[in-house]
């Protein structure tokens, strides 16, 4: 068995942001496992831009963002094994891979979790009707596209209002193909507003909202599918029943984060973000195990993912220097008009950022952080979306005075 | 060539009347018209092998359920393809349906059925802690079992193959004729000439059968719609859990998979056509809620797939397994609708019988080899059994399916054993990839490469399930 101060599993935008504060901190004996043959993880297929402009002060496309952390990576000499796959990890933090040259164990100080997620497929959504070719989750045809060079398709219908359906009806429409439409369940998109006007409005693609496909049609292929709308209570409404001609169904319905690796290791999950429950640091319950990045919790933005996976990497130096301390925990939870708070747990120890998603679209609103009748944090928005993810900072003096479960909540204002 | 047999359709049944013949000194090809073989019923079915509890004393089915068990069991080890005797129970709902499995008891006594035993509703509990508080009484037939009907179709001919069977795919059988022997051809128009014609068309072995001049059987096809869940929840039982059959078939099961998932289903709706293998939105609601009948705690949400499979079944209810009555050396192995997988075996044996009385001699082989080795098996290699293979195979070591777990190693074989995938849905059933919780999203991609490399066509030729089911349609920028 080997030994390593520090495994990253996954090579993608958290991974190398964490493995590079890691070594930052200065622990330099840093491992990033990666399954893919090159780092930046599904970087690599966003070749659009509209990365790095709030980490980076510049627009960048997928690649390009990677390419600056692959370089910071590199130029540190952090040992990268490609084409390599975790099969095992245990609360003893031991990680089983496996690559060409056989099987590796290695015994790590401290693990970063940094896997990313996967797009739900279709079965999820109990859609009848034929299985024919032409139906793909959004990112895999993205991946044929932008990877390896094929059209999917010429006549599409993309399902879910996600960013990344978006911008595949943008990327589609630019190699040639008709988008019929993008149909949404909710009654708004959970995408970035930014993407609802350059991926559909200039290109004239209708958003089709409270509406969902009920039947694919198609023996070999997909010919068509049949969309209706839904009622409040998300019946489809029969009457409203309509069919498009189409070859292609690609599917932008969610993402789910891939913990089976956490959940072997024993690390209680999150039922709201599906993520490994955390602290402040990113530690996971099992100490020593961190997790961040899309595997702790679905990002709208990639900047964020480098942020939130450079406080893992910090964190996971200073336990293998044992610089950490043991310090007050409090826990969080979240109030009126709010999806999820993260990290689940905080140490009242300096500034703590706390991140969270609303749970439905509001106009101008004001968050608040409790903790029992005491007022830490309170900060207005403009508005207020489930698909942009809100950071509010509490100041280490405002913490001080806690002594309760800390709360986050919501209302609206004039 | 004239073969001496043809057999037409490549289900579980015409595999394993292959794989019996392949132990004769007999010139053998099958015909099926699709890409791969396991392409109907046999890979959309519950995958159960049945105690023998239900077919009628006296009936083609009663006498071959009772001993199709043991020798499916004995094939499954011989061709290592995962099968589980796990028991089952037929629940009873409340009085009115006790008196129903008293009569499946007795019923399964006649049909020389051992070990079954009728429990209370506390006692069943106690082999199923899941099981619905409603559930008064419960039938236990240990015999009972699982299998993966379409690795075990694949593994038959496989094993055929490997002894001599030859196998012609994407033949579709449009018209026969005879001279002094039978000429059969195809829709792409080839013939292929034989002495004798097995019928094992499935769906469309009354069509089959009309060729012949045989019209006194009619094929009804039948839709039984699935929900396929996530591994997570392939724990809810341990054992087949039945409720009381009716005349439309065996009623909802909940059953756990060989591959450690949950199957519940199916329906039994009368469609138009064997092909019409569409899910509804009125028949996966029934599989929910008459599974939720069986057992509350099934998690609905982890619903990764439904299929529908069409099984093929006949008026009278048993199965027609007899030589055509116009023609001379046909047999025709029609409605084998459940317990046919249950029976593959022994109907290929009673297969072999009618054979015999016919002008058929049949000589065993020297060297027949009735195993086969299931590609599958790196998986189940401890550590540092699969460190050493794959020093010797690196492709073993790059995992393709991340769900699943399933290696480059794995799929190149799938595509270079008999009988090699052609397409992503035959990779999918020898390999499993695509089979896990992102149903083919991250491996998709990769397995279309490796295809299209080991195929030698370009990745627009690579199909889901051959014909006109292309994955991507052209190259950009050309």
């Amino acid at each position: 068995m080997q030994e390593h101060a520090i495994v990253v599993i996954g090579g993608g935008p958290a991974g190398m942001a964490a493995a590079v504060a890691a070594y930052d901190r200065g622990v330099t004996d840093v491992v990033i496992l990666d399954r893919e043959a090159h780092l930046g993880g599904i970087l690599q297929q966003c070749i659009h831009n509209g990365f790095g402009l709030h980490k980076l002060g510049q627009e960048l496309t997928g690649p390009e963002y990677a390419s600056v952390y692959e370089e910071m990576v590199a130029s540190r000499g952090i040992q990268v094994y490609h084409e390599t796959m975790v099969t095992g990890l245990t609360a003893e933090r031991i990680v089983t891979a496996q690559n060409r040259q056989g099987i590796l164990k290695i015994k790590a100080q401290a693990v970063i979790l940094a896997m990313g997620c996967r797009e739900r497929s279709r079965g999820a959504l109990n859609i009848y009707g034929n299985r024919p070719a032409g139906i793909y989750s959004a990112g895999t045809a993205q991946k044929l596209i932008n990877c390896q060079g094929y059209m999917v398709g010429k006549q599409v219908v993309i399902l879910g209002s996600g960013d990344i359906g978006l911008i595949m009806a943008r990327r589609m429409s630019l190699e040639g193909a008709k988008v019929e439409a993008v149909c949404e369940l909710m009654p708004y998109s959970g995408g970035l507003t930014r993407n609802i006007v350059q991926c559909l409005e200039d290109f004239d693609i209708p958003l089709y909202l409270r509406t969902t496909v009920v039947q694919i049609h198609g023996d070999k292929r997909v010919q068509g599918v049949t969309v209706a709308q839904v009622d409040e209570n998300r019946n489809v409404i029969e009457t409203t029943k309509l069919y498009i001609p189409c070859d292609t169904l690609l599917l932008s319905v969610g993402l789910i984060p891939e913990n089976e690796l956490t959940r072997g290791a024993g690390i209680p999950i999150d039922p709201i973000t599906g993520g490994a429950m955390v602290d402040e640091r990113c530690e996971t319950a099992v100490p020593g195990i961190f997790a961040c990045g899309n595997v702790l919790q679905v990002h709208d933005l990639v900047d964020y993912v480098s942020e939130e996976a450079e406080r893992a990497g910090a964190a996971a130096a200073e336990t293998v220097l044992s610089q950490s301390v043991c310090r007050e925990v409090l826990a969080t939870k979240a109030g009126f008009g709010v999806r999820y708070v993260l990290p689940q747990r905080i140490h009242k120890d300096g500034d703590v950022s706390l991140f969270l998603r609303v749970t439905q679209p509001f106009g101008k609103v004001r968050l608040t952080v409790t903790a029992g009748e005491k007022v830490l944090a309170s900060v207005k928005r403009i508005k207020a979306a489930p698909g942009e993810m809100e950071k509010i900072t509490l100041k280490a003096d405002a913490l001080a005075q806690a002594t309760d479960t800390v709360t986050v909540s919501l209302e609206e204002i004039k | 060539m004239v073969y001496d047999i043809l057999i037409i359709g490549g289900g579980v049944i015409g595999a394993m009347i292959a794989r019996e013949l392949s132990r004769y000194q007999l010139s053998v090809c099958l015909l099926e018209k699709e890409n791969d073989v396991a392409c109907g019923a046999s890979k959309a079915n519950s995958g159960i092998v049945h105690g023998g509890f239900d077919p009628e004393p006296g009936t083609l089915k009663a006498k071959l359920n009772t001993l199709g068990v043991p020798l499916l069991y004995r094939a499954a080890e011989q061709l290592q393809v995962p099968c589980i005797q796990n028991g089952s129970l037929v629940c009873a709902f409340g009085t009115e349906e006790e008196p129903e499995l008293e009569k499946l008891y007795l019923r399964g006594i006649a049909n020389g059925i051992r070990g079954m035993k009728i429990l209370s509703g506390d006692e069943a509990r106690l082999l199923e802690p899941n099981l619905s508080p409603a559930v008064t009484k419960a039938l236990h037939i240990p015999s009972a079992g699982i299998v993966s009907p379409y690795d075990l179709t694949i593994a038959a001919m496989g094993n055929a193959m490997d002894n001599g069977v030859e196998l012609l795919r994407n033949f579709q059988v449009t018209s026969i004729e005879k001279t002094t022997v039978y000429h059969v051809h195809s829709s792409l128009g080839q013939t292929v000439q034989g002495k004798g014609i097995i019928n094992c068309a499935g769906g469309y072995a009354d069509k089959i059968a009309a060729m012949f001049g045989d019209d006194h059987f009619s094929i009804i096809p039948r839709s039984g719609e699935y929900l396929l869940l996530d591994k997570a929840e392939g724990n809810q039982v341990r054992h087949t859990v039945f409720q009381i059959p009716s005349k439309e078939g065996k009623g909802i099961l909940v059953t756990p998979t060989v591959h450690e998932n949950l199957l519940v289903g199916p329906t039994a709706t009368a469609v138009a056509s064997p092909d019409a293998n569409q899910t509804t939105p009125d028949g996966l609601a029934q599989v929910q809620r008459l599974a939720a009948k069986s057992v509350p705690t099934v998690n609905f949400r982890q619903v990764i797939t439904s299929f529908a499979g069409v099984r093929a079944s006949e008026a009278k209810g048993d199965f027609i397994i007899e030589p055509s009555k116009k023609a001379s050396n046909v047999i025709h192995v029609a409605a084998i609708d459940s317990p046919g997988l249950t029976c593959c075996v022994s109907i290929a044996q009673y297969v072999m019988e009618l054979l015999r009385q016919l002008d058929f001699s049949l000589i065993e082989k020297e060297n027949w080899d009735p195993y086969r080795e299931n590609i599958r098996a790196f998986s189940q290699m401890s550590d540092e059994e699969k460190d050493a293979y794959i020093q010797k195979h690196p492709a073993y070591g790059k995992i393709v399916c991340r769900c699943e777990l399933i290696s480059e190693g794995e799929i190149r074989a799938a595509i270079r054993q008999n009988p090699g995938a052609l397409d992503m849905d035959g990779i999918k059933r020898r390999t499993r990839s695509g089979m896990g919780r992102c149903q083919g999203g991250f491996c998709g991609p990769y397995v279309m490469g490796i295809l299209s490399q080991e195929l030698g066509i370009p990745l627009e030729e690579v199909t889901k399930n051959g014909g006109e089911s292309r994955m991507v349609l052209e190259r950009i920028g050309e």
